[in-house]
């Protein structure tokens, strides 16, 4: 949003308004930054080392932030038009199982039949994003033309993917993946994961911003009755960013099993509410219209740095969870604040 | 507020148990009464008495007063300045339930029943018998729900849920529950809207039975036939201000509006003549459901076309019909002389029309979103795009002539609208249509809620587009405003077309009158 003076001839500055500030995701920014340091001060009382100039750790840290953070990408889209995600942890798992039997190698199956060959690594990938982007697809209609709340479309897939994933393979692991298709988690230096998030939120930071798309989804969530009334098509539009987020578990899935070569039907447990979360702590309101992909990203690695912060510091697990579940009822309740001093200015 | 001497309500309520209320000819008086919101005046220096064992009507147009009046009377509203007396002693009215404790039940026009509950919880919800082990006393509530019922000549079953019941049945629950609270003072606001008329007759009789035993009524109407009918006194208002009282025998239905419009127009309209061209929207037969139905008329490029009729005559239905809100269900609708089925916003913008909502905040703003995502939203769908991204140059500067033009008041365009005054709001929505380059322009209550400056400069703005050869629909509850600015006025009532007036021959009283049928 541009703050440079417009008519100012024509139209003089109304004193009683307030001056801009710079966006909000400079302030979540510093936060990260804050934890960040805090963290590596208390490395240095604590463990007597470094927190942050530590190359595994970090690497370990953005790997596991890339693929929450690739669905936080999707999950924000559908929280600016007011709407919520809450199966993307099982579509993660439902399509690891489907295209992890897609990525087999068939080394063993070799040994008798001589003439059998590995299929190229886009096969799995692209049932993956089918498979995310159908599941993306039966949310959206279900929310568009039943009207159902978000909450209870997005729960029902949830319980169901998560099905899929156990029925697909009776609950066995799959693994004995193709060196190709592992490229996809170990590429580039182990840093492919981290590529493909950062692309991935590129992409839609620049369709939410400069795209009608982008705009259409910001006035669907600020203001339902009136998008419709400026020709909108809401049905059809709640479809395409429900399939955009089913399509980016997809991709999720995917990358999850193509690092750690193997997939299970319990993986992706939690990680819609760690996404929901990302977005949440990086400024995404709950009450829609309003958040950046920029803010999701950082919401992201805010999240990784507690993490791994807590695991270098020796923290138990548990204690973890349980702070984690504080940050985010605190960052819901700083959103509120917000609406509320909003509402009164 | 607190400086004013007036007995608490605790005090009143051991008044009114004691039974020793003071003997006096009012139930209820009002004196300097006066309210503001944000903007406007409500009400100023009202009166009103009410006197004991009477039906007192309340008339006035949109916006005079009335439902404020009665929601400081209700406790809902608290009043900036006046005083209330119950039965001849001064009161203070802190909250709906102070005035219910103090013998004051408002029975709305929108129920508050809760659906899921039966009748009898619903009526002594927070008073439920208890026996003696503090549990609820379901016979007891069942026996004592029956007596009133009995009492009020009204057959419903005490253990029914609500959701079950017929309107008319859940508005007699609503009036057994005001009378459970030994209330003198009954407030009624257009209790008969959704009755038929034999239900409406059933509710009459339980009003005179009512009135028999003393209980003051006060009943807002805007059908005259039912003042005649009901009232023995009624009361005229009149842009927030106190018109007269009156005995219901004394008057005739002409009288009556005389008094409702009888104002003097100051206000300046820029109306010019202007050249009106060929016939641009057709609409024949136009209905939705029991909306409202039959609606037809012609409307010509370059003529404004003003719409009045009281809330709820069905205006803003047509316009949301016509515009494919809510598509209609039968009737045509004609655009330069070609049938067209409208059943999307999209598809109306696409033939060239635009809508201004009467609601800015529910139905217009995106009130999170900047000034410049406010404008363009309508225009999206066909300029400005390419490859479906925003030309961000081209309709930030189109966006930026549009304020310049209309004189919006705002620090840039990237400033949120719901930082904007009212006016400078509805500016940005007009903008928002203009960028479309309608030829149909729909507006609904344009100056709503918007200070007098901004007014005129709408008025002008819509002048001129006719002069620029655009069809204007213009619905406005502001008779000033109709009578200034149309070429002709349709007037609507319960969800009919009751007559098209020239420009020549309109007035407030025809209006009221075909209004008001």
């Amino acid at each position: 949003m541009s703050t440079q003076s417009t008519s100012s001839a024509s139209a003089p500055l109304e004193a009683v308004v307030r001056r801009r500030r710079w966006p909000q995701e400079v302030n979540i920014l510093l936060v990260l930054l804050g934890i960040a340091l805090l963290f590596e001060l208390l490395g240095w009382f604590v463990q007597g080392q470094s927190f942050l100039f530590n190359y595994n750790r970090l690497q370990i840290m953005i790997l596991q932030v890339a693929v929450i953070g690739i669905i936080a990408v999707g999950v924000t889209q559908v929280i600016i038009t007011g709407g919520i995600d809450l199966s993307s942890g099982s579509v993660v798992a439902a399509t690891a199982m489907i295209a992890a039997s897609f990525a087999q190698s068939s080394d063993w199956a070799r040994v008798i039949y001589p003439g059998l060959t590995d299929l190229p690594f886009f096969v799995p990938l692209l049932v993956g994003l089918g498979v995310g982007l159908l599941a993306g697809l039966v949310n959206g209609s279900l929310i568009a033309y039943t009207k159902i709340p978000p909450f209870i479309a997005t729960l029902g897939m949830m319980v169901s993917a998560r099905g899929i994933s156990r029925w697909y393979t009776n609950g066995n692991p799959v693994s004995g993946f193709t060196e190709d298709f592992t490229m996809i988690g170990d590429g580039l230096g182990r840093w492919m994961p981290v590529v493909i998030f950062l692309v991935v939120a590129l992409i839609f930071h620049i369709a939410l911003r400069y795209t009608r798309y982008g705009k259409f989804t910001y006035a669907i969530g600020a203001n339902q009755q009136a998008a419709r009334v400026s020709g909108i098509n809401i049905e059809r539009h709640l479809i395409k960013v429900y399939a955009i987020a089913g399509l980016l578990a997809g991709l999720a899935g995917v990358v999850a099993i193509a690092r750690i070569k193997t997939a299970q039907a319990g993986m992706g447990m939690m990680y819609e509410l760690d996404a929901i979360a990302a977005a949440v702590i990086g400024g995404v309101s709950l009450a829609g219209g309003q958040g950046r992909i920029t803010g999701a990203v950082i919401g992201a690695l805010i999240l990784g740095v507690m993490i791994s912060g807590f695991t270098f510091l020796r923290v138990d697990a548990y204690y973890q969870d349980i702070i984690k579940g504080g940050i985010i009822v605190a960052a819901v309740v700083v959103d509120q604040y917000r609406q509320r001093r909003r509402k009164k200015s | 507020m607190a400086a004013r001497a007036a007995v608490s309500p605790q005090t009143m309520s051991a008044v009114r148990h004691s039974k020793a209320v003071p003997a006096s000819e009012y139930l209820l008086q009002i004196e300097g009464m006066r309210k503001e919101f944000p903007g406007v005046v409500a009400l100023d220096d009202v009166r009103f008495a009410l006197k004991r064992g009477t039906v007192h009507a309340l008339m006035g147009e949109n916006g005079a007063g009335k439902s404020t009046l009665m929601k400081i009377i209700a406790g809902i509203y608290q009043p900036d300045a006046g005083s209330i007396r119950l039965k001849g002693v001064d009161i203070r009215l802190d909250s709906p339930l102070d005035a219910l404790e103090n013998g004051i039940a408002m029975i709305h026009q929108e129920l508050n029943l809760m659906n899921f509950m039966t009748v009898a919880e619903n009526i002594w919800i927070r008073r439920e018998p208890l026996n003696a082990l503090g549990l609820v006393d379901h016979a007891r509530m069942h026996r004592i729900t029956s007596e009133l019922f009995t009492r009020l000549n009204i057959d419903i079953d005490p253990e029914a849920e609500i959701r079950s019941l017929s309107v008319a049945n859940r508005q007699m629950v609503e009036i057994a529950k005001a009378v459970s609270y030994e209330s003198d003072v009954l407030i009624m606001d257009e209790p008969t809207s959704a009755l038929t008329e034999r239900e409406v007759a059933h509710l009459f009789q339980i009003i005179r039975d009512l009135r028999e035993q003393g209980i003051g009524i006060i009943y807002i109407t805007h059908k005259m036939n039912e003042l005649f009918e009901i009232a023995d006194e009624f009361s005229v208002f009149r842009d927030g201000r106190f018109i007269g009282t009156h005995a219901a025998s004394d008057v005739t239905r002409d009288d009556i509006i005389r008094m409702m419009v009888g104002r003097e127009i100051t206000q300046m309209f820029p109306k010019e003549e202007v050249p009106i061209g060929e016939v641009v929207l057709s609409v024949k037969d136009l209905g939705l459901g029991s909306t409202f139905s039959g609606v037809s008329f012609d409307l010509r490029a370059g003529e404004i076309l003003g719409v009045a009729g009281l809330v709820g005559s069905g205006r803003s239905n047509v316009a949301e019909a016509l515009f494919g809100v809510t598509p209609a269900t039968h009737g045509t609708i004609e655009l330069f002389g070609k049938p067209e089925t409208i059943d999307s916003p999209y598809k109306a913008i696409r033939l060239g029309m635009a809508f201004l909502t009467e609601d800015r905040k529910e139905t217009g703003c995106f009130l999170a979103l900047g000034v410049q995502e406010n404008m363009q939203m309508a225009v999206l769908h066909e300029n400005f795009v390419r490859g479906g991204f925003v030309t961000e140059s081209a309709v930030g500067e189109a966006c930026k002539q549009m304020c310049a033009t209309l004189r919006v008041k705002t620090p840039g365009l990237g400033e949120r609208i719901e930082n904007l005054s009212g006016g400078n709001q509805q500016k940005v929505l007009v903008g928002r249509w203009l960028l479309t380059q309608p030829k149909v322009l729909i507006l609904d209550e344009p100056t709503r809620g918007i200070d007098v400056g901004a007014k005129a400069e709408i008025h002008r703005l819509v002048t001129e587009l006719a002069r620029s050869g655009v069809a204007v629909l213009m619905i406005s509850s502001e008779m000033p405003e109709v009578l200034g600015m149309s070429d002709r006025v349709m007037v609507m009532h319960e969800g009919r077309v009751t007559g098209i007036l020239d420009r020549a021959e309109a007035d407030q009283v025809k209006i009221m009158d075909l209004a008001a049928k």
